[in-house]
């Protein structure tokens, strides 16, 4: 029923501007203003969007007091709340709406908000949800809380104080944890006058402090939580104010975070679904991009290859699922895929790395201790973690760095993260739920800290990585493997390229950097001057080692197929590669099994005189004496020895392993 | 499958909770109360593990005292779920002859809170589905979707766990237990267009019908058995009644109404000025009740 066609024609003015649309039906089927007559019984809520914003603000800037305003203002109140609300307060002096949201009993005994508490309430356009978040620095890590999961802040100063230490702090938080969009409410309008010019003022000193924040969408609005000034209703005192009131602007501030559903597909498996034999469903939601059947898709992190069967779900398979959708995918093929694996988009599949460059905030009461073991929480994934010494610690108040030995609660730090396994994962800034972690206690099962990742470290860059000095070594660490020589040598036609080639196929198939040095890309281009006299035959040999070299160097595995006939040339080679890196390769057969062969025609034409100098009739063959290899091709398949060659270079050679 | 982009975003943070509690605690188990929120909590875990059956079975801790509608609605729902269920009673309340006309807030202790904790240890359940919503009431406003209980079942709201993006630590302790919410951040109206949009079936107490009744201290309770004990002079009246929520028949306030359809239930929902947990006498003992309540292990 949905085509791609109708969803340019998805209604405009309805008010309901998706985030994204989640199912391929969205768009279609979503009554536009022309369609009312034919509601639905829910049509009322059908069209709402969502929007999900936090309050934060210092002890006494009157947060809660503003919340309860807006709720009682905007009719969100119950009646039965209202009276209650009335028998608390007990005076006749006004209503303590702050009463309203702080619901502990330790919170109304100590008149502050300790906890986030979650208020739902809607207008024609919307449904809210409103974290209150504690203002004091000791509950920080609720404050994270709460804005982790919010597209958009009220930022509480009061008009009297200006901007203060807890403003700098909770904008700077409210940044790192991703939210750009910022309602600055300078309160308490009331007690200072409605003055046009503190209000301006304050504003000003507001944006000097934002801007390095990078929080450019900041819509000020100057109100009273206590009179109601500009929280619903507009007010008579503060005439000169020409903007919305706050709630006005909550209703109609565009909700456009990251757009996730343009992005390439990622899903964290987080159950796999196997009720019987004939079904193997992978249960998750969907964190970024789109899917549909037949899309070809990686299994992160080990990179194993399938596509999409289908898209389960209870109410009939799906044509498509977009970022936000929880669904169950089949795939083609039964490859191995289970919790903590990412589903991603073939062609650009998640990072994947066991070293991360993070951002900590600390939540505990118990400072970090480095190098001891936790565990990370990543999308669906739990590994095994530690930590190293804090690069440094950001000042939250100021945003100046400076060395610190540890973490302790509420502090932000840059650290680095290394794991026991590599995950699949993306950085915070470009997907909240693939780089964004928390860290656990091992023994105490608390959540200590959340983190966000900023970059994979390398091996090489973990250890040393301000003073290295990029060396074959580093070249080498950084490519996960040690340099090596293959050199293939034996008579035309014994089979060497064959072999070089299923070994080039086998260590690119595990993930090892190499390059094929033959006949065909190096005397065609760079020794095109040389010949086959002796003397050219070992410049050929002495460049292509030269080669070979500096392709070590840089920290490939290099595979050389020449005949390289000469023992000296051979062994003026193995001189230039350092010690152990150079593996001769003998690739033997009988001059009269090659010439039997002869798969060019080679060996016809030198017996026929047409070509000089041709190893083994007209020239000869000086035959390794200590190989590191032998191949014997009468004996053995050119797959079987490849098999082997490259069990002898990864299995005893690589240094990690 | 929902049409709107609020009840889309709704459903799919729901599945994934339920989703990853399935995958990370040992034995999970979903109290089933029969009510509205626990029809939504069903329907929406039996989505989340389709083509699967849900892989937990469903605990009811009865009370005795529940409406005959519910018991009725209760085994057909299991059964159609495909899903074991469990019915707890409190065998000391049993014996004891605990009831909501002789005992008062014992009636509750004993048999939902004790019940419950009874259920728990019994089964060695360590992660228990609950259907409570964060608008209902104050203290739940505060309470994370993943609510962790010491060995006693006792809630300490002052030392909860950070709870970042969608990510959940559902690690404890031998002994400790998490209470789970997956429908947190629904409200009231949403339960009701959800079910209504989904076609769930709920009591039919939910909807309006002429019911015997009589009025105590302001609040409508409907006469479902012989047990009622009626007053002196007390004599049941036929009012168009119906329930906003449903809890033991004798401590539920119904609500004069005509809306006896769904459609009129959400447009009601909609004018309406008063709160649901109106209707529960219990809530409303002491200011802070509630919080109490779940310290002690209430859910």
């Amino acid at each position: 029923m949905a085509t791609a066609s109708h969803r340019g024609g998805a209604p405009a003015g309805d008010g309901a501007r998706t985030r994204s649309a989640l199912y391929e039906d969205d768009a279609v089927s979503r009554p536009d203003r022309s369609d009312a007559g034919r509601s639905r019984p829910d049509h009322d809520g059908a069209d709402k969007t969502m929007l999900r914003f936090i309050t934060c603000g210092s002890v006494d800037d009157g947060k809660s007091t503003l919340i309860g305003r807006m709720l009682y203002d905007a009719g969100a109140l119950f009646a039965d709340q209202a009276a209650e609300l009335e028998a608390e307060a007990g005076t006749a002096a006004g209503l303590d709406f702050a009463s309203l949201v702080d619901g502990l009993t330790a919170e109304r005994e100590q008149g502050i908000t300790i906890d986030v508490a979650y208020r739902y309430f809607a207008t024609e356009r919307r449904k809210f949800v409103v974290a209150d978040t504690p203002g004091h620095e000791q509950y920080t890590r609720n404050m994270v809380t709460g804005a982790s999961t919010a597209d958009l802040a009220v930022i509480l100063v009061d008009a009297r104080k200006g901007v203060l230490t807890q403003t700098r702090r909770h904008s700077r938080l409210v940044s790192l944890i991703g939210i750009r969009r910022i309602v600055l409410a300078v309160n308490k309008m009331d007690l200072i006058g409605y003055d046009r010019t503190v209000f301006e003022r304050i504003v000003a000193e507001y944006r000097t402090l934002a801007a390095p924040l990078e929080l450019d969408a900041v819509v000020a609005i100057p109100l009273s939580g206590l009179t109601g000034a500009n929280v619903v209703h507009r007010s008579e005192a503060m005439s000169w104010y020409s903007g919305p009131t706050l709630l006005e602007h909550l209703d109609q501030v565009p909700v456009v975070a990251t757009d996730h559903a343009t992005t390439a597909f990622r899903m964290p498996v987080q159950w796999v679904n196997r009720p019987d034999q004939d079904f193997r469903g992978f249960a998750g939601t969907v964190v970024a991009g789109t899917i549909h059947p037949g899309d070809p898709v990686r299994v992160m992190p080990s990179g194993r290859a399938s596509r999409v069967a289908r898209i389960v779900t209870a109410d009939g398979d799906l044509p498509r699922a977009t970022a936000g959708a929880a669904v169950t995918l089949v795939l083609a093929d039964a490859v191995d895929c289970s919790r903590g694996d990412v589903i991603a988009a073939a062609g650009d599949p998640s990072a994947v790395a066991d070293r991360f460059a993070a951002t900590l905030v600390w939540l505990a009461d118990a400072p970090l201790v480095p190098g001891r073991g936790y565990l990370v929480k990543l999308g669906t994934a739990t590994a095994g973690a530690s930590v190293r010494p804090p690069d440094h610690v950001v000042d939250v108040n100021t945003g100046t760095q400076h060395a610190a030995a540890t973490l302790a609660l509420n502090d932000i730090g840059a650290v680095e993260i290394a794991l026991d396994r590599a995950l699949a994962f993306e950085a915070y800034a470009d997907n909240v739920d693939l780089g964004g972690f928390i860290l656990i206690d091992r023994t105490t099962n608390a959540t200590v800290a959340a983190g966000m990742i900023t970059g994979a470290l390398r091996r090489a860059e973990n250890v040393h990585w301000q003073s290295i000095e990029i060396g074959r070594d580093a070249r080498a660490r950084q490519k996960g493997q040690s340099p090596r020589v293959l050199w293939f040598t034996g008579l035309s036609g014994a089979g060497k390229s064959t072999i070089a080639n299923l070994v080039e196929r086998k260590l690119h198939a595990i993930g090892r950097h190499s390059f094929l040095l033959d006949g065909d890309n190096i005397r065609h281009g760079l020794n095109r001057d040389l010949g086959f006299s002796a003397a050219d035959r070992a410049e050929n040999i002495r460049r292509v080692g030269e080669v070979a070299r500096l392709m070590a160097d840089a920290g490939l595995i290099v595979l050389s197929a020449f005949i390289s006939p000469f023992r000296a040339d051979r062994d003026a080679v193995r001189a230039l590669i350092p010690h152990g890196e150079f593996l001769e390769v003998f690739v033997n057969t009988s001059l009269s099994d090659a010439e039997a062969r002869d798969t060019k025609g080679l060996y016809a034409k030198a017996r026929r005189g047409e070509i000089a100098d041709f190893t083994g009739i007209s020239s000869p063959y000086e035959e390794p004496t200590a190989p590191e290899i032998r191949v014997d091709t009468t004996r053995e398949t050119a797959e079987a020895a490849a098999e082997r060659i490259v069990e002898r270079v990864i299995g005893v050679w690589s240094h990690d392993l | 499958m929902p049409v709107s982009p609020h009840f889309q975003r709704l459903e799919a943070e729901s599945i994934h909770i339920l989703r990853e509690v399935v995958a990370e605690a040992e034995r999970p188990v979903m109290l089933y109360s029969v009510g509205k929120d626990s029809a939504v909590m069903l329907h929406l875990a039996r989505k989340a593990f389709y083509p699967a059956v849900p892989p937990f079975p469903l605990l009811h801790v009865d009370t005795t005292w529940k409406f005959r509608d519910m018991y009725a609605l209760r085994d057909r729902a299991a059964a159609e779920a495909g899903m074991p269920l469990i019915v707890h009673r409190n065998p000391d309340a049993l014996a004891a002859g605990i009831n909501p006309f002789d005992h008062g807030a014992r009636h509750t202790d004993l048999w939902k809170t004790e019940g419950l904790k009874q259920a728990l240890d019994q089964h060695g359940f360590d992660a228990a589905f609950g259907g409570a919503r964060r608008d209902e009431e104050k203290s739940r406003a505060k309470e994370r979707v993943f609510s962790f209980r010491s060995a006693k079942h006792g809630w300490d709201p002052r030392a909860q766990r950070p709870e970042l993006w969608r990510l959940y630590n559902a690690r404890h302790a031998p002994g400790e237990s998490i209470r789970v919410f997956p429908l947190s951040n629904w409200t009231e109206l949403d339960i009701w267009q959800y079910i209504a949009a989904e076609s769930i079936e709920v009591v039919p107490l939910y909807l309006a019908a002429p019911r015997p009744t009589v009025v105590r201290d302001g609040t409508i309770l409907m006469v479902d058995d012989a047990r009622f004990r009626l007053g002196p002079g007390e004599t049941p009246v036929e009012r168009h009644i119906r329930f906003r929520t449903l809890g033991c028949y004798p401590l539920t306030g119904a609500v004069e109404s005509r809306a006896d359809t769904l459609a009129a239930v959400v447009a009601e929902m909609q004018v309406t000025t008063t709160s649901e947990r109106q209707g529960r006498t219990i809530d409303r003992d002491a200011v802070g009740s509630m919080e109490r309540k779940k310290r002690e292990g209430y859910f």
